[in-house]
Parts: structure tokens; C-alpha cells; sequence
């Protein structure tokens, strides 16, 4: 019987574990794409003057800006298309209104293309790296960015694009306007 | 059923309880195992009727019988039903029913929990399927239930699915932990590991897979449960989340999830193979060994379910060619089943039907999975009706027809009867040309271009998909035969042997047929 008792035990533990697993499973994700870069974003950068060399060679930069669903600030680049000198500093900004009658705030999220250009991406300042961009009825902002591209971008990549997503940070109401709107009445 | 009540007229504990309370109460094995048996039944019956709407709808194009709404509730509770319902409680019921009588043991290791881990799925089933008749319908978002559409755009009716998804993982869990228990603890003396029937084998390491990824889906469907109450945003981009963390997670379980519905069924055929070729197995242990490759590598493909998510090229050649590598221990099954029907002298009784069927049409199944491993062809045939035509017919004339094979290979000794051949002839050419039929032209729709879980599609996918429809409800009404041969056997029938097959092996062929309600209560002595 004792050997029966400790292959439940044991067989619980593996159960416990895994659930445990399946959270872990959550960072696990997070760090993996880290390492690997797979998922195009670019983290802040403290100190970029190690990439701030000689100016390097021209390549076009795209800026792009899109609203998740429901989203309903004014977001656009100031600039959609630049020809920028890698190595050397480069600063220009977004421009985004809260169009509602209400205080909102709004959560940015950064993707490059092509992926492998994000290493060579050192952004010292972004929007994006706010927790929250906070904006009272009505009122406008110009959201700014600074960033060096290193002159070690390899030499097929001419053209990056930078992409921006613009959320509604509250949740609870997102969740609860989209069943108001789309679901209980379908 | 009538599992037959012992002459033991001095001692009242040992037959089963009379009426109603014998099943709410029973702790024996075989009761238990009777008890899944026709609760998966049943179960199949509902998504088989759910099945037959989708196929209705689709038998001609443009919208006729349903609203889209509800044609998305009808796919989504198929899917729930027949995996969940279906085909993994008939599963455990052949467990209950088997593994004590192949080990030699008087009953499962741990009786009341196996009471109480069939008790509470109807419960789960009547909770998943109430959700049709609440506000907003039932879950309309695949069997997969891929967030956002889970979560954020899901019915009211998502915390129900989520606690009904919560009690089957925790029968589960109960089940294989007292699968395991049973068969570590309480072999007759003299059966080693590897002198284990394959039913036993297959159902050991499908036990210890369930243990490991049941825990998982109940960690995806509790992250779900916490975005849509609680304010968290596991999968939500909002809030830092990420929704292609959900397929992820979903599919580790996912992918052991769709073998835990085949191992017991290689198990099964090995078995039927064997006894109705008159031979011994060609390689038992390669099969062992085969069983335990496919388990471990199970836990590492399961990204090639969302190719097209946006991998690294790195990590789509890892998963499809681990992937494609699970194709060896298969192939080596397959083998061994051709090998020990080799110069066999073989009779096609209906469960030797039923597991050529099996062979040659899980084969081809997985063929076809071959061919979706392949990256670049997969961005081709991701989510098209290809798709639908692999994974039924891996589970149809795979897990289905094995679960057949084995109600007919097993049920004179459960009952005591023979069935009626001829009609289980009948039964089995109406199922395999049913199958067919069904689901062979869902490759040709898909390899043209069709997608799937769409209620409608382009008038050039009209004429398969009638032809689809039609095997639909061949296949789907044959059943109804086979509920009426069952039901005959359990009534009466011409009296089966101990024995039942002609060199049948296994313990399970030593007792009386019917089995008596306590069997092996002093261990057998094996040679």
C-alpha cells in the first residue's frame, strides 16, 4: 500500500507541475522571443553613442500607424517616408488626438520589417515605451522618437519599416463595447 | 447492461447492487467501464447529429437550413463533443473493462475515485451543451478556441465551456492516475513490463500524456477565463499580451491531445490483428518501443499546427522535420501489422474488418499529414477542407473504427453473446463506404481551394460537397445499426465461449463468458 500511495503523490506532483508549467509557459514565451528577436520589437536602448559613428549610408525608413479595432484616436506619423544616414542620430514623431468626449489612455505597440534589422535599431526614446499615453478629451500630442541605425545594418536591407499599433488600454470597457455592439445584438 | 449477477446466494456484497443505485454507486470495474461506454455513446450520437446539421447546411452552397451563428455553435460543439465526449471516454471505458482482466488484477486500484471521475462528465457534457440555450448561444469559435475570438469577442456563455473544459480534464486526470496506479501496483505476479498485453502498454503511456498536458489545457482555459473576468491580459495585446501565446500553449496540449486519441487504438488492432491472423505479433517489442518514440516526440511538433503564423524559418524546418520523423515508429507499426497478417491464416470476422479498415485508412490519413508537415505546401493547405479530410480520417476510420472493432472483438465476453455477423457485415461496409465517401472528396475541395468552418463556399465546391453530404448521412444512419446490434447482443445471442476466438491470447480469455462481476480475485499464475 505505501507504494501505492507514493505513485500518487507523485503523479498529483506531476499534475501540479504541469499546470504550474502551462504559466510559465507565459515569461518562457516572452524571453524566447527575446533572445530570438522573432517578434520585430525594439527594446529601449539607454546609451546609443557607441552606434553614433561616422555617417554611414542612405537608406529609406517607413513609418506606419494603425488603430486596433475600436480604437478611436487620430494616430499618424508625422513623416511617412524618410531617407535617413545610418550612424547618425535621427528624431521625428507621431502625431495622435483623442477624439472622444472622454479621458483616455492608450498603449503603443512597435513592430520592425524586416526582423532582422531590429538589432541594428537603437531607439533612445519612444513613445512606445511608455507604459501609458494619457490624453484628456479632445487634446492633442506629438509623440517623439529618437534612434540610430547602426552602421553595421547589413547591406540588403535598404528600406525599414516601422510599425505602430494604437490600443485602448482599458480593457474592461474594450471587452465590454465590443459584446454591447457586436455580439448580444448579432 | 446486463453484466450477469454471480450465484452467490450466501454472500450479499459481491453482486452488483439492484436498479439505479447499482450505477450511481458502483466502484466495480466493469460496471464503470459499461457506464463510460455508453455515456461516449451517447455522446457520439449528439455530435454525430450536430455533424449531420453542418453537413446538411453544406449540401448545397449559399445559406438553406441555419443561421451562420448557429452553424458556428454546431462545429464548435462537434469538435468539443466527439473529442472530449466521444472518443476519449469510450477510451477509458475499455480501460476499466480491460486492463484489470489482461493484468490480472480483481478491480482498479483506486475504485471510488474511478466512480466519482465518470460521475461528474455528464455534468461537464450538460453544462458545455446548456450553453445553446443561453443568451448569445453556445461557444461559436472552432474546437480549438483560439483567443482573441475566445476571449475578447466570445459569447457570455465562454465561462461556461471553460468550467465544463475544467471538470472533463480533472475526469481525466483521475482516470489516468488510477490507470497508472493499476497498472504499476496490481500485475499478477510473473507479467513484467514487457510481457504486457499492447492494450495495457498503449493505455500506460496515454495515461502518462494526459497527465502531462490535461494540466496544461486547464492552465490555457483558466488564462482565458482570467482576460475575460479578471481584467489580465495573458492574450490580450492591449495590455502587453499576445495572442499567438494562446495557439502555443493550446497545442502543446493539443498535439499529445491527438495522440492520447490513436495510442489505445494501436493498441487495439494489435490485439484483433494478431488473434484473427492465428499468429503471434511479428514484433512486440519494436511496438513498445514504437508506442514510447511517438509519445516523447509528440511533445515536440506542435508548432507545425500554426505554420503560418510567422515563424522563423529555423523553427518551421525543426518542426516539420520532427514531425515528419514520428512517421518512422508509425511506419513500423504498420509494419508489424502487415508483417503478422503475413502468410496468417486469416479470418474476416467483423472486428478483423474493422482493423484492416483501420490500417489501411489511418495510413492514408497519415499520409496526408505528411504532406501537411511540408512548410511550404502547408501555407497552401492551412485551414482548407485538406485539413478536415487528414484529421477525420486519422479519428473516424482511426480512433472510431477502432473503438468498433474493439466493441465487437470484446463484447462476447462482456455480455456473454456472440452479435449478429451478418448484420455486423452490414454495419461495417455501410461505415467504411460511408467514410469514405464523406471524407475522401473533402481532399479534392481542399486541395481546390476550400476554406473550412465556413457555412457557405463557392459554386465550384458544389458538386464534391454534395457527394460529402450524401456519405454523411450514410455513414451517420448506419449507426443506428450498430446501437441496434449491440442492443441484440445484450439481450441474447447465440452463447460465446470462454475462449470466444479461436487462439484468442490474454488473460481476459480465461474467464467465463459473460465476465463474472469479480474476476481474479487471487492472482492467475502466468507461465
Amino acid at each position: 500500500m505505501g507504494n501505492k500511495k507514493k505513485i500518487i503523490l507523485k503523479l498529483s506532483g506531476a499534475v501540479l507541475g504541469m499546470y504550474l508549467f502551462s504559466f510559465l509557459l507565459v515569461p518562457l514565451y516572452d524571453v524566447f522571443c527575446d533572445i530570438t528577436g522573432i517578434n520585430g520589437k525594439v527594446t529601449q536602448t539607454k546609451n546609443a553613442d557607441s552606434s553614433i559613428t561616422a555617417e554611414g549610408r542612405e537608406i529609406s525608413i517607413q513609418f506606419i500607424s494603425h488603430n486596433n479595432e475600436g480604437m478611436p484616436w487620430e494616430f499618424k506619423p508625422s513623416e511617412k517616408v524618410s531617407k535617413i544616414k545610418t550612424g547618425a542620430m535621427y528624431e521625428t514623431s507621431f502625431y495622435a488626438k483623442n477624439t472622444t468626449n472622454k479621458m483616455m489612455t492608450a498603449v503603443a505597440v512597435n513592430s520592425v520589417a524586416p526582423s532582422n534589422a531590429k538589432d541594428f535599431i537603437k531607439k533612445v526614446e519612444c513613445f512606445c515605451f511608455q507604459e501609458g499615453i494619457d490624453l484628456m478629451p479632445g487634446e492633442e500630442i506629438l509623440l517623439p522618437i529618437k534612434m540610430v541605425v547602426d552602421n553595421e545594418l547589413p547591406n540588403n536591407i535598404k528600406n525599414i519599416v516601422l510599425s505602430y499599433t494604437i490600443f485602448d488600454s482599458n480593457l474592461e470597457h474594450n471587452i465590454i463595447t465590443d459584446h454591447d455592439s457586436d455580439h448580444m445584438g448579432s | 447492461m446486463s453484466t450477469v449477477v454471480e450465484n452467490h446466494h450466501d454472500d450479499h456484497h459481491h453482486g452488483p447492487a439492484k436498479g439505479l443505485k447499482r450505477w450511481f454507486y458502483t466502484t466495480n470495474h466493469k460496471d464503470i467501464g459499461t457506464l463510460y461506454l455508453w455515456f461516449s455513446f451517447a455522446m457520439f450520437l449528439i455530435g454525430g447529429a450536430m455533424a449531420l446539421v453542418i453537413r446538411a447546411e453544406l449540401f448545397q452552397p449559399g445559406m438553406q437550413i441555419v443561421e451562420p451563428e448557429f452553424y458556428n455553435q454546431m462545429l464548435t460543439l462537434h469538435g468539443l463533443i466527439m473529442v472530449f465526449g466521444a472518443v476519449m471516454p469510450a477510451f477509458v471505458g475499455l480501460a476499466n473493462w480491460l486492463v484489470p482482466m489482461m493484468i490480472g488484477a480483481p478491480d482498479m486500484a483506486l475504485p471510488r475515485m474511478n466512480n466519482l471521475s465518470f460521475w461528474i462528465l455528464p455534468f461537464a457534457f450538460f453544462v458545455l451543451l446548456s450553453s445553446l440555450f443561453m443568451d448569445g448561444g453556445a461557444p461559436n469559435f472552432g474546437w480549438t478556441f483560439y483567443a482573441p475570438l475566445s476571449t475578447t469577442y466570445a459569447p457570455p456563455s465562454t465561462t461556461f465551456f471553460i468550467f465544463s473544459v475544467h471538470i472533463m480534464g480533472a475526469s481525466s486526470i483521475m482516470g489516468s492516475i488510477n490507470v497508472i496506479v493499476t497498472i504499476m501496483n496490481m500485475r499478477a505476479p510473473g507479467i513484467t513490463l514487457m510481457k504486457m498485453p499492447l492494450f495495457v502498454w498503449s493505455w500506460l503511456i496515454t495515461a502518462y500524456l494526459l497527465i502531462a498536458v490535461m494540466p496544461v489545457l486547464a492552465g490555457a482555459v483558466t488564462m482565458m477565463l482570467m482576460d475575460i473576468h479578471f481584467g489580465t491580459s495573458f492574450f490580450n495585446a492591449a495590455g502587453g499580451g499576445d495572442p499567438v501565446l494562446f495557439q502555443h500553449i493550446f497545442w502543446f496540449f493539443g498535439h499529445p491531445e491527438v495522440y492520447i486519441m490513436i495510442l489505445p487504438a494501436f493498441g487495439i488492432v494489435s490485439h484483433i490483428i494478431e488473434t484473427f491472423s492465428r499468429k503471434q505479433l511479428f514484433g512486440y517489442s519494436s511496438m513498445v518501443w514504437a508506442l514510447l518514440s511517438i509519445a516523447i516526440l509528440s511533445f515536440v511538433v506542435w508548432a507545425h499546427h500554426m505554420f503560418t503564423v510567422g515563424m522563423p524559418l529555423a523553427a518551421e524546418l525543426f518542426f516539420m522535420w520532427a514531425t515528419m520523423l514520428i512517421a518512422v515508429p508509425t511506419g513500423v507499426k504498420v509494419f508489424n501489422w502487415v508483417a503478422t497478417m503475413f502468410k496468417g491464416s486469416i479470418t474476416f470476422e467483423v472486428p478483423m474488418l474493422f482493423a484492416c479498415a483501420f490500417v489501411v485508412l489511418f495510413t492514408l490519413g497519415g499520409f496526408s499529414g505528411l504532406m501537411l508537415a511540408i512548410v511550404p505546401a502547408d501555407f497552401q493547405y492551412h485551414d482548407t477542407y485538406f485539413v478536415v479530410a487528414h484529421f477525420h480520417y486519422v479519428l473516424v476510420p482511426g480512433a472510431i473504427f477502432s473503438i468498433m472493432a474493439a466493441v465487437y472483438y470484446w463484447i462476447p465476453k462482456w455480455t456473454g453473446n456472440m452479435y449478429d455477423e451478418r448484420l455486423g457485415r452490414l454495419h461495417f461496409w455501410l461505415s467504411f463506404i460511408g467514410v469514405n465517401v464523406t471524407f475522401f472528396p473533402q481532399h479534392f475541395i481542399g486541395l481546390a481551394g476550400m476554406p473550412r468552418r465556413y457555412p457557405d463556399y463557392a459554386l465550384q465546391f458544389a458538386d464534391w460537397n454534395m457527394v460529402s453530404s450524401v456519405g454523411a448521412f450514410l455513414f451517420g444512419f448506419s449507426q443506428i445499426l450498430f446501437l441496434f446490434i449491440v442492443l441484440k447482443t445484450v439481450m441474447g445471442g447465440k452463447k460465446a465461449t470462454s475462449e470466444v476466438w479461436e487462439g484468442a491470447r490474454g488473460l481476459e480469455w480465461t474467464v467465463e463468458s459473460p465476465a463474472p462481476y469479480h474476476t481474479f480475485t487471487v492472482p492467475p499464475k502466468i507461465n
